[in-house]
C-alpha cells in the first residue's frame, strides 16, 4: 500500500486529505499513478486534470512526473508552492 | 550552526538576530516577510506539509552553507492564519564577509519560495477565499541561482 497525500486546492478538488492505495504493477511512474488516481472519483479527475499545475513529492522529496514509484511509502500531490 | 523552525507562533526578530551574533563573525544579514495589507484582504492561511517542510528548509540551509562561507543560518516559517502586518518568515545568515551574508540570505528566500511546501489561502473581507497561485517571477528568481 502507498499512502497518498493531497494539499491545498488539490485536496479541495479530490475531497480527501489522504488515502491508501495499492496500484497494479502497470503503474510504475508518478504520471501513471496520477492516471490511476484520477479514475477514483470525479473530484480526483478534477484534481489531476491539469498536470502542469501539479507538483509531487515521493517520501518527502520533490520529483518529476516521470519518476518511478517503486518502493515509495508516501506520495504527495500539491500545487506549486506559495510560501515565503 | 543551522536553526530551522516551523510553527504557528510569532518570532522575535531581535532574539533571532542576537542568536546570529553569537556565531561570532562580522556580518549578519536577515530578511523578514510580512503579510501585505492588500485591498480587501482579511487574512492569509498558510497550509503546509508538516513532515516535509522542516526537511526541505534544512536542505536549503545546508545548500546555502555549502555555497557561501556561513557561520550560521536561521530559517523560520509560520503556518496557520495570519493577518496583514504579521510576520510570516525569517531568513538570517551570519558570515565573516558581508557579500556572503547578503547573497546567501537572498538565495535562501528565493529558493524557499519555490522549494518549501507551503501554500497560502487568502480570505477577503466579504468572506470569499482563494488559494494563491504560484508566480512565474518566483520561479525566475529561484532559477537565477543555478
Amino acid at each position: 500500500m502507498i499512502k497518498i497525500l493531497y494539499f491545498a486546492w488539490v485536496r479541495d478538488a479530490a475531497g480527501i486529505a489522504e488515502e491508501s492505495v495499492a496500484p497494479p504493477k502497470s503503474v510504475s511512474t508518478v504520471g501513471d499513478l496520477g492516471d490511476f488516481l484520477a479514475a477514483r472519483s470525479d473530484g480526483h479527475a478534477r484534481a489531476f486534470a491539469d498536470r502542469a499545475r501539479l507538483r509531487c513529492a515521493i517520501d518527502l522529496v520533490l520529483v518529476e512526473f516521470d519518476a518511478p514509484i517503486a518502493g515509495a511509502k508516501e506520495i504527495a500531490f500539491f500545487p506549486p508552492v506559495t510560501g515565503g | 550552526m543551522i536553526e530551522v523552525r516551523v510553527h504557528e507562533a510569532d518570532f522575535d526578530v531581535g532574539v533571532e538576530s542576537n542568536r546570529l551574533v553569537h556565531a561570532g563573525v562580522g556580518a549578519i544579514a536577515s530578511f523578514v516577510g510580512i503579510v501585505r495589507a492588500e485591498d480587501g484582504l482579511a487574512s492569509l492561511t498558510l497550509d503546509h506539509y508538516p513532515s516535509m517542510t522542516e526537511q526541505a528548509l534544512r536542505m536549503l540551509a545546508v545548500q546555502g552553507a555549502q555555497r557561501w562561507d556561513l557561520a550560521a543560518v536561521t530559517l523560520i516559517h509560520r503556518f496557520g492564519t495570519l493577518h496583514p502586518g504579521e510576520r510570516i518568515v525569517f531568513v538570517g545568515t551570519a558570515s565573516p564577509h558581508r557579500a556572503a551574508a547578503l547573497e546567501a540570505c537572498s538565495y535562501l528566500i528565493d529558493r524557499l519560495k519555490t522549494d518549501a511546501p507551503f501554500w497560502k489561502r487568502e480570505t477577503f473581507d466579504d468572506g470569499s477565499a482563494a488559494w494563491v497561485e504560484a508566480r512565474l517571477s518566483d520561479d525566475a528568481a529561484a532559477t537565477r541561482w543555478g
